[in-house]
């Protein structure tokens, strides 16, 4: 509607390294103006476009404070394609350790110590994380170059992610 | 009723003046109105001093319906005609009804209407209007306390409520005459009542078991600002279940059969809530009670024995705790105060539970009953605009997922619970049959993954699809949920840019053409003059938009508009005051719409210019960061 990106509304420059406490800090200040209560007694308009800002003001923080959604966010403003669907080329040492990761992971009923063992398998999904994000990084550093490496890289945080949501789940059920 | 002040021409309203505006607590067993007076938030009593009006409604034939106590004496002799718990059916569909059906003693009618409806002497009645009818009461206790006309209201409804329970709730009051400047959550407004917006920062959980409905929630406070981080409950858990499991408790006891008539249950069921509520101060009560044959029953119900009976239902909130505790990804130890809500935590076994789960006793300063009231007439109070200077804010999140259905009855996540709200959502859809012109989109909360197992909201026919072979149409979607919860549908087809016709159908809800007749017949029966009122409606919305307009100019018109923009401004402003003042709806409404078109562009200025300012304090650290990362 007023056509500006995640970044532009919040003021930041397009870049995959954000300091989080300032993020929070924008999110806020920009909450307290634009929120559809501190327009309660404005016109329709007001109300409206308040409305229609505060969703994308919201959108942009959920989408920017979060590494892999940042990562998408970004490929997709300079172009790229993001919907993996068709096109799932993956390394396949990368998909190997998924898999087995995911063995893991439905084997643990079959464990003596299963919390434990949960725990260094989120322990190990936590490291692969943060390898994969420092893969990002290094390959969106390089500008158009390193695109495509960037994208593979953006496609394994999510399978990473997912991984990840699930062990929470697991660790749900074993609570 | 009290008139509206109509200021004389030349003469307008100070627009600084104090604006009234109340908070309601629309609850399941009581509802409680509260307006800040002299500075200070106070639930505002009935002639006879009492604070709690009984949600109750008795319909009769003859009389006009009768709420609140009357009400509620009434229902042993004639339960059929008076409606209590109504809540409990808002936003409900026949299926719940019928769900519910074995613990409610009214007639619904057979036929098969979308929004459910109980037969009562005065003819039949949907949730709305009952609950429309205690706003009523509420709104004139008002009126009558401040000597003015009442038209803005903040009502809490529980942090769990979906978008047709909201929806419900909004049009209850719109029925009654009431405008809502915001449905509140109760637990953000019982936090808002603590004052916890005045605490430097931290995490609150809201423990509140009322009459019919339990929430829990944990809201985060950081500079002025509430989160409500998590939320979780159910929504048929509260005190009239603990009643229920008591009175059970007598019948057993008493050799009553379970197909007893209403009149007794009603009887027996009160006696129970005396007895729990005597058993939250004394150690046992006696029981004495009247068989259908009429023989007595004579008995003592202990503490241990009231704890032991209503356990199970006090452990049915420990696991929503837990979940919220979850949700957030926080443990007990991050939690810096516990609230009480609801007539309930009165139980002494409820509040050792509580201290249980959370490892900490909880504040009980303000009557758990008028917490919720007092925190709305807070809210109220800021939204009305009379503290030009308060900055709390309050953030909320989606409660339960919005979803759409998909191919084999499974419903698939838009936007999943505890997204912050407001949030707008696009999703493309396409056409699977060639020159396909419609599509049928059917949303769904909730989040269980069978269609069958989450509420159906609506069902959204798209039209005027251009012909297109199978799957080249794309046709985006926006789910957009407001401040309140409310979901809105816009779609539009990609390739053409031709805007799809959206029919929403609620699932559960009145169309806004079954709501104008009731807000017809209502004004017929209160023998009020409809043009009359819809005339004094519009020059309130006129008054507001052109005051609104008017502020704004005085704060940004010199530096945001040109001569020629802010004179053009100046004659709609000076024409919508002009014709406001003629009793010609139909040309305010135009008037109204041509300030709204002159003013867009400057109200799109103002909202451009407080974005730039809300960064101006962040600049520098922007800065900052544009220079070479140390990292390597």
């Amino acid at each position: 509607m007023t056509g500006r990106n995640h970044f532009e509304l919040l003021g930041l420059p397009a870049v995959f390294d954000l300091e989080l406490t300032d993020l929070t800090a924008r999110y806020r200040s920009l909450q307290q103006q634009l929120h559809p209560d501190r327009h309660a007694g404005g016109s329709d308009t007001d109300r409206r476009l308040a409305l229609q800002l505060t969703a994308s003001l919201n959108d942009a923080y959920q989408t920017l404070r979060d590494p892999v959604r940042r990562a998408r966010y970004l490929l997709q403003l300079q172009g790229m394609t993001t919907d993996d669907d068709n096109d799932t080329r993956m390394q396949p040492e990368f998909l190997m350790e998924q898999m087995e990761l995911r063995e893991s992971l439905a084997d643990l009923h079959r464990h003596d110590d299963p919390r434990t063992q949960l725990a260094e398998l989120a322990s190990r999904t936590e490291r692969l994380m943060q390898e994969k994000i420092a893969a990002f990084r290094r390959a969106h550093a390089r500008g158009r170059d390193g695109l495509d490496q960037a994208r593979n890289a953006m496609r394994e945080m999510q399978f990473v992610d997912k991984l990840r949501r699930e062990i929470d789940e697991r660790e749900e059920e074993l609570a | 009723m009290a008139l509206m002040q109509i200021s004389e021409p030349g003469q307008t309203p100070d627009p600084h003046q104090r604006r009234y505006a109340v908070g309601i607590d629309l609850g399941t067993t009581h509802s409680l109105v509260a307006t800040v007076l002299h500075g200070l938030p106070e639930t505002l009593p009935d002639e006879q001093g009492r604070h709690l009006l009984p949600s109750v409604v008795r319909y009769g034939a003859e009389h006009e319906p009768v709420v609140g106590y009357e009400a509620l004496e009434a229902a042993r002799h004639d339960p059929l005609n008076t409606i209590a718990s109504v809540k409990r059916l808002m936003g409900r569909g026949p299926d719940d009804v019928r769900r519910l059906g074995q613990s409610l003693p009214y007639r619904f009618t057979a036929a098969a209407t979308v929004v459910p409806r109980i037969v009562t002497a005065a003819g039949e009645r949907s949730a709305i209007e009952v609950s429309a009818e205690i706003l009523r009461v509420l709104r004139r206790r008002a009126e009558a306390a401040l000597g003015a006309e009442i038209r803005d209201a903040v009502i809490t409804v529980p942090a769990y409520f979906d978008d047709a329970q909201r929806q419900a709730t909004k049009d209850a009051a719109r029925l009654s005459g009431l405008n809502v400047l915001r449905l509140l959550n109760e637990p953000t407004a019982a936090a808002v009542a603590y004052g916890l917006d005045r605490r430097p920062e931290g995490v609150y959980v809201i423990y509140d078991l009322g009459g019919g409905t339990f929430d829990v929630s944990l809201l985060r406070l950081q500079r002025g600002v509430f989160e409500v981080l998590a939320t979780a409950g159910d929504s048929a858990l509260g005190g009239d279940d603990m009643d229920h499991v008591v009175a059970e408790w007598i019948m057993h006891e008493a050799g009553i059969a379970a197909d007893a008539d209403h009149g007794l249950l009603r009887g027996l069921l009160r006696d129970a809530r005396h007895a729990k509520e005597a058993l939250t101060r004394e150690t046992t009560v006696s029981l004495d009670i009247v068989r259908p044959d009429g023989s007595r029953w004579q008995g003592t119900l202990d503490r241990d024995r009231l704890e032991q009976l209503i356990a199970p239902l006090i452990e049915r909130t420990v696991a929503p705790c837990r979940r919220v505790l979850r949700d957030a990804g926080l443990k007990t130890g991050d939690i810096d105060g516990v609230v009480l809500v609801g007539g309930a935590t009165r139980v002494p076994r409820v509040r050792e539970r509580v201290a249980g789960i959370f490892s900490r006793d909880a504040f009980t300063d303000i009557d758990p009953d008028r917490v919720v009231a007092i925190g709305a007439a807070i809210q109220a109070d800021i939204l009305a605009g009379n503290r030009p200077d308060g900055d709390l804010l309050l953030l909320d999140v989606l409660p339960l997922s919005l979803g759409i259905e998909i191919m084999g009855g499974l419903s698939e996540k838009i936007i999943p619970r505890n997204t912050p709200i407001p949030v707008a959502r696009a999703q493309e859809f396409t056409t699977y049959k060639d020159g396909q012109t419609a599509l049928l989109i059917h949303v769904v909360q909730g989040e269980r993954e069978l269609i069958s197992d989450c509420r159906s909201l609506a069902r959204f026919e798209l039209r005027g699809i251009p012909p297109m072979v199978a799957g080249a149409a794309r046709i985006r979607v926006t789910f957009q949920v407001d401040a309140d919860g409310l979901l809105s549908v816009s779609a539009r087809e990609q390739s053409t840019g031709s805007e799809s016709h959206v029919d929403v159908k609620p699932s559960y809800g009145l169309t806004d053409a079954e709501i104008e007749v009731m807000l017809r017949d209502s004004i017929t029966h209160a023998h009020e003059d409809e043009s009359a009122r819809a005339l004094r409606e519009a020059q309130v919305d006129a008054d507001r938009l052109r005051e609104a307009v008017e502020a704004a100019l005085r704060a940004d018109g010199e530096t945001l508009l040109s001569a020629g923009e802010r004179a053009s401004i100046d004659q709609a402003v000076n024409h919508l005051r002009d014709v406001a003042r003629g009793g010609d709806r139909a040309a305010i409404r135009r008037a109204r719409e041509a300030l709204e078109a002159a003013s867009r562009d400057f109200a799109q200025r103002r909202m451009d210019r407080s974005i730039r300012e809300a960064l101006t304090g962040h600049r520098l650290d922007e800065v900052a960061r544009q220079l070479p990362d140390p990292r390597p």
